[in-house]
């Protein structure tokens, strides 16, 4: 099995190819739509498999590599087209296949109708074909190309309603900001394979190579410096602080899209990378200290501005910045397990959340289209007391939200707690770790809070919806709720398999599985910092504040959005202020406007009008005068006649002889 | 006097060479009692016949052996040379028959004698005696001077079948020459022995042997179509008949520089020094006069002309360099050229019509839009030829500048950068014509034959693969150098 | 007996005379027999050197030489016949449709 692990991008490149090549000519929606699922579930199989195979084999014969063919070999540098299996990338493979699968399925539903379904579908296996490469990868050329293509892809289907205005301007924006993120992955890797080339003349950028070598990296240095940057790359994919903005409004593109590109895998690449390469991260602490802070002040951050938007898809947007942020806490203090582990479990809530939401908006949408209305259907103002309507629905929402908030026994739980802990816990970064824990467990008390603002507001209480439609309000269909009972299912059980020693009803399988990855690490880590042992009590009491947190943001929803309902008005009315500036999302996007993008249009326009016009315009066209004039000389030579192309010829050979005989 | 000893003849070595002679002399049989209108099967034959030979080739690779005492050798250099005549002449026999309708001079020779010349092109490159280099060379050039003449009725054609014939002949002279030369000052035509004279000093004349050296390398110069060696070949490709430029713009230009290659290569490592610095200034002199007169043309067949003098330009630079990655460089280069050149052709021979070839650049006004598939796989090609990634022409330069960096030669590669960025200016004027100039005619005569369709479709094909993923082939190349 | 030098001498200045011819002469025909001309030439090269060396390569060599140019001489005149039929004359001068 794990020889034909090249299957796995291949199928959805094939039905890519299909509904990208013929959709337009098969149009049965409902062949489109089966191909597209039929080509990401056989990838599901095939990761199946080989997850199973792998289980099979003795812990530290769980690494494989498969090349696929050669690809570029110039000199010292090569990389092949090769792919990667080890418990990391499997763990991701079952997700992406799995939770895509999913999707695709709720896909044939929701885009029911819709104009260029063909596309949508092609464009989604594109998607999952370069997710597959950048989590395959074993080099890192192969995951640039995943990583541009997920991009690409990104920029494809937020901009999938084109006709509108601000998808266009939405994916141009998610696309300028992740070419900056981009960069900075490439200085990265030639900094790292100009340092192990030239210092150790180990010319690769093979993972397992670079693992391999890992142990000449200095701590520091240049690695502070590769890392910073791979970063920076991080950043812009993952959306974190300051190249999140493009997140919230990539909501543009259609909910499946949200759901599992902005959502469960693409935005967690950076998570991902960061664990592919967490022996080199590891080895740089200011890196470690300033991913955790990152994650830290973009966990906090979001959190606060979810609490004032009203757009449902936009909460969950800024919940998405928020959850990421967790998992760079994690990858920060050196919980690398916590930080896959929570990216698995948020794939399995935030995609049930995300669908669900569009199951929500699927339904306004109809009932208002039946009324012709124009509210807006994604707006929770409209909404109210949907739970009666729509009780798949509300019911795998419900558990989600649980789950996020962090309460036990859900797999949300597990996972946020795991990285709250070892933020506590973790010694790399001295005290500092403790500001961390510390904003991470008022993130989490905001995120209990607007996540059940969202359920208050969206489905209990009375409905708000135009009286003349309400009747119209209807579950939606199978194909659109199985995706959503199944995702529920795993958010409410999924953190079982990570379960901490502490509670000890389970072994933690998870962590288990993930060791052999994160191995190296922790020992490089264990050179510079030493871990104390905390007593158990304290690791109890801190799971019960988080419980305690959540709970506190739960009832203060409570309070606010169903018990004392006139409480909001009267909190913005005491500070309009602030209500305005969380409103408006903290005015970072004008901050950006004013800081690059204004200045920038400016020079550029100096640049263009004086010295491109005038310098560069006029150096290329005078050269391009002076080539011209020398063709149009020698051309003259090419006379057409045969004696003096003879002539040419014997003058040649003259000459040559004569140089070199008689030199 | 000696006596003349039996020399060990291994058939098997020349079965390839062997197996399309005899397919050449059966169709030049069949041919008799084929009607008119129906010599196409004659090329549907060849092809059949090439297809064979190509297997035959395919079995000899990894295994190198000689035969006729030393004076044809099957290496995988010489399997992967052939492999590029053949896959060439196939496209060019492809796209042979519609041409050869329309004009109204379809003989069927013209099959059988591209075949001779392609036999002629493989004993190049299997030749390790001058001997044996010569005759194939002669048998390439005796039919290809047939050919470029071969439209009787158009004194263009006739012209450029004179014009070749009297300076292909011309330069015939100064190779052999050149053989005579380096045989009296070596004692020997064996590439391997003349290597070991000139290795252990056992030369009676080292300027005879110089002088030998530098007159072949003029000979081979003028196949390769090198500056100031060049001048026939814009009036020649012009003339003949378009299919058979496009076969002439490949395959003998490959052939001259196997044989030139395995001549300075392995008979005259000693000279490197020498040879290097001449084809240095071979080199630039080629890219440059290409390119630079190549951005005047207004005729595209005289443009794609002088495009193949700059071409050749480019592969002088990986043979400048003689290094590994220079020489697989070359290789690369070579099939990928052969690929994207006879791709264009086949698009330039669809736009004309009968009396008028429509070679001017204004005809070109619209035909993207007119003929949206042809025009997008005539961008492939003109990418390629410009070296834009990711088609391959970028790749096999890429391999052939780098190899030329990685000698030594940092000048060499900037001024072949340079060049190839002047001649993105010609290639990118046509597709200007084709996509933004208004259509001044229907193009309702383009036809595409299925012969064409497979043509095209394998031209895209080794342009694209090739560049994407050029793993593959480069390894193929890398294990196919002579070193 | 004639040394070697001598003969390549010979066979150097023949080969000159056919260069200079090729290069002056305006019929395509005399052209053309310049051209054999300096093959000749080459050929006693050859032969002078195989006799010099003791060896038969280059007396094979001269063999090959001459059926080749045996063919070039047809394939040649018929070329010329061709363009005769056309433009009723082999001056090379009239070679001139394609230049620039």
């Amino acid at each position: 099995m794990l020889d034909n692990v090249w299957l796995i991008p291949l199928f959805p490149l094939i039905g890519f190819l299909i509904n990208g090549l013929f959709g337009k000519k098969i149009k049965n929606e409902g062949v489109i739509g089966g191909i597209g699922t039929l080509a990401i579930f056989c990838s599901f199989l095939v990761s199946c498999g080989i997850l199973m195979q792998l289980v099979g084999l003795p812990a530290e014969q769980r690494v494989f590599e498969k090349v696929i063919f050669p690809w570029i070999h110039a000199g010292n540098f090569k990389a092949d087209m090769a792919f990667l299996v080890d418990p990391l990338s499997a763990v991701m493979i079952m997700v992406v296949t799995g939770v895509g699968t999913l999707i695709h399925l709720y896909s044939i539903g929701y885009m029911h109708g819709e104009e260029g379904f063909y596309r949508f579908f092609a464009y989604l296996n594109l998607f999952c074909m370069s997710m597959l490469l950048l989590v395959l990868g074993a080099n890192m050329l192969v995951m640039f190309i995943g990583w541009e293509g997920v991009g690409l892809c990104s920029y494809l289907l937020i901009g999938y309603y084109f006709e509108k205005k601000s998808a266009g301007d939405a994916a141009k924006k998610a696309f300028v900001m992740n070419r900056v993120g981009d960069f900075g992955f490439l200085i990265g890797l030639f900094t790292l394979f100009w340092w192990f080339g030239s210092n150790h003349n180990i010319w690769t950028i093979n993972f397992m190579e670079i693992k391999a070598a890992s142990h000449l990296l200095p701590y520091g240095g240049v690695v502070t410096v590769a890392t910073l940057c791979f970063f920076l790359g991080a950043t812009g994919k993952s959306a974190q602080i300051p190249l999140y903005t493009w997140l919230p409004d990539a909501m543009e593109g259609p909910t499946p899209v949200s759901a599992l590109i902005h959502a469960a895998t693409m935005v967690t690449a950076g998570v991902y990378m960061i664990g592919r390469m967490s022996f080199v991260f590891i080895k740089a602490p200011e890196t470690m200290m300033v991913v955790a802070v990152v994650g830290a002040a973009t966990a906090l951050f979001a959190a606060t501005i979810g609490t004032a938007q009203n757009d449902i898809k936009r909460v969950l947007a800024y919940s998405t910045v928020s959850q990421l942020g967790f998992m760079f806490i994690a990858m920060g203090v050196g919980a690398f397990t916590g930080g896959i582990f929570h990216l698995m479990t948020h794939a399995f809530f935030k995609a049930c959340m995300f669908l669900g939401s569009g199951s929500v908006i699927h339904a306004m949408h109809h009932a208002l289209h039946h009324g012709h209305l124009h509210d807006d259907p994604q707006d929770m103002r409209n909404m109210g007391g949907l739970r009666k309507a729509m009780p798949i629905t509300f019911l795998t929402f419900f558990v989600s939200t649980f789950a996020i908030a962090g309460i036990p026994p859900l797999s949300g739980f597990f996972s946020k707690d795991e990285i709250l802990w070892q933020a506590f816990s973790n010694p790399y970064h001295g005290d500092l770790n403790k500001v961390v824990w510390a904003l991470g467990c008022i993130a989490a008390c905001f995120t209990a809070f607007y996540m059940f603002r969202l359920v208050f507001m969206t489905f209990f209480g009375e409905c708000r919806i135009n009286p003349k439609v309400k009747d119209h309000l209807h579950e939606s269909p199978l194909v659109i709720t199985i995706p959503l009972m199944v995702l529920g299912v795993l958010a409410a059980v999924g953190g079982f398999i990570g379960v901490p020693k502490l509670i000890g009803i389970l072994p933690n399988y998870f962590e288990h599985w993930l060791e052999p990855v994160f191995e190296l690490a922790n020992e490089y880590g264990k050179q510079y910092a030493h871990m104390h042992e905390h007593s158990h009590s304290l690791e109890w009491g801190l799971m019960g504040l988080s419980v305690v947190i959540a709970a506190i943001g739960i009832f203060i929803a409570f309070t606010m959005y169903m018990a004392n309902k006139s409480l909001p008005e009267k909190f913005t009315s005491a500070f309009p202020g602030l209500y305005r500036a969380v409103y408006n999302k903290w005015y970072i996007d004008e901050l950006y406007d004013f800081v690059f993008v204004n200045p920038c249009k400016s020079l550029g326009n100096l640049l263009w009008k004086g010295f491109d016009v005038v310098i560069v315009d006029g150096v290329v066209n005078g050269v391009a005068k002076l080539v011209m004039a020398f063709s149009a000389g020698l051309k003259g030579l090419q006379s057409g006649y045969v004696h003096n192309y003879a002539m040419g010829m014997a003058l040649g050979v003259v000459v040559i002889i004569a140089f070199y005989v008689f030199r | 006097m000696e006596t003349i000893a039996i020399p060990a003849i291994n058939m098997s070595v020349i079965a390839p060479e062997m197996i399309l002679s005899v397919v050449a002399m059966a169709l030049l049989l069949i041919n008799v009692f084929v009607k008119n209108e129906q010599k196409g099967y004659l090329g549907y034959l060849s092809i059949a016949g090439i297809l064979v030979t190509l297997y035959s080739l395919t079995i000899g690779w990894g295994a190198p052996q000689d035969g006729f005492s030393g004076s044809v050798v099957q290496d995988n250099f010489a399997i992967f040379f052939k492999g590029i005549f053949l896959v060439s002449a196939a496209m060019s026999i492809l796209i042979t028959d519609q041409y050869l309708q329309r004009e109204g001079c379809n003989q069927g020779e013209v099959y059988p004698l591209m075949l001779f010349a392609t036999v002629g092109m493989m004993l190049m490159a299997s030749g390790t005696d001058l001997m044996t280099i010569f005759l194939g060379l002669e048998v390439l050039s005796v039919s290809l001077y047939v050919l470029a003449g071969f439209n009787r009725g158009s004194i263009r054609s006739n012209e450029a079948g004179l014009k070749y014939f009297l300076l292909g002949a011309f330069s015939t002279g100064f190779l052999l020459y050149g053989m005579a030369l380096t045989y009296g000052a070596t004692g020997t035509t064996k590439v391997v022995k003349i290597a070991a004279a000139a290795q252990s000093g056992m030369v009676s004349s080292n300027l005879m042997l110089v002088a030998g050296m530098l007159l072949m390398a003029t000979g081979f110069a003028f196949k390769v179509a090198a500056a100031p060696f060049h001048m026939w070949t814009p009036d020649v490709y012009e003339g003949a008949p378009t299919p058979i430029t496009a076969f002439m713009s490949v395959g003998p230009k490959a052939a001259g520089f196997a044989a030139f290659l395995r001549v300075l290569l392995v008979a005259l490592p000693v000279f490197k020094a020498e040879w290097s610095s001449l084809l240095w200034v071979l080199a630039v002199l080629t890219m440059t006069v290409g390119n630079i007169t190549a951005l005047y043309q207004q005729n595209i067949k005289r443009m794609l002309a002088y495009s193949s003098i700059a071409h050749a330009g480019y592969i002088l630079v990986g043979f400048t360099a003689g290094n590994a990655v220079g020489t697989s460089g070359i290789l690369f280069y070579m099939l990928s050229y052969a690929f994207m050149n006879i791709g264009a052709f086949a698009v330039i021979i669809l736009v004309g019509k009968k009396g008028e070839e429509n070679n001017n650049l204004a005809d070109y006004a619209g035909f993207g839009y007119k003929h949206p598939a042809l025009g997008v796989a005539m961008c492939v090609f003109l990418f390629s030829l410009a070296g834009i990634p990711p088609a391959a022409g970028f790749v096999g330069k890429f391999y052939l500048f780098s190899g030329a960096i990685q000698a030594g030669y940092i000048w060499l590669a900037i001024i072949g950068v340079l060049n190839s960025a002047a001649s993105v200016y010609y290639y990118l004027r046509v597709m200007i014509y084709m996509y933004f100039k208004e259509p001044t005619e229907d193009f309702n005569w383009v036809r595409l034959s299925p012969a064409f369709i497979i043509c095209l479709i394998i031209a895209i094909a080794g342009v694209m693969i090739p560049g994407v993923v050029p793993g593959t082939i480069l390894e193929l190349a890398q294990k196919a150098i002579l070193m | 007996m004639v040394s070697l030098h001598s003969y390549l001498i010979l066979s150097a200045i023949l080969f000159s005379i056919g260069t200079i011819g090729v290069l002056t002469r305006r019929n395509a025909i005399v052209i053309f027999m310049c051209i054999e001309m300096m093959l000749n030439a080459v050929n006693l090269t050859f032969i002078a050197l195989s006799k010099y060396l003791g060896n038969l390569d280059g007396q094979i060599f001269v063999f090959f030489v001459m059926t080749v140019a045996a063919a070039e001489a047809a394939v040649g005149l018929a070329l010329m016949i061709a363009f005769f039929k056309n433009r009723e004359s082999i001056d090379v001068e009239d070679l001139n449709l394609m230049k620039w």
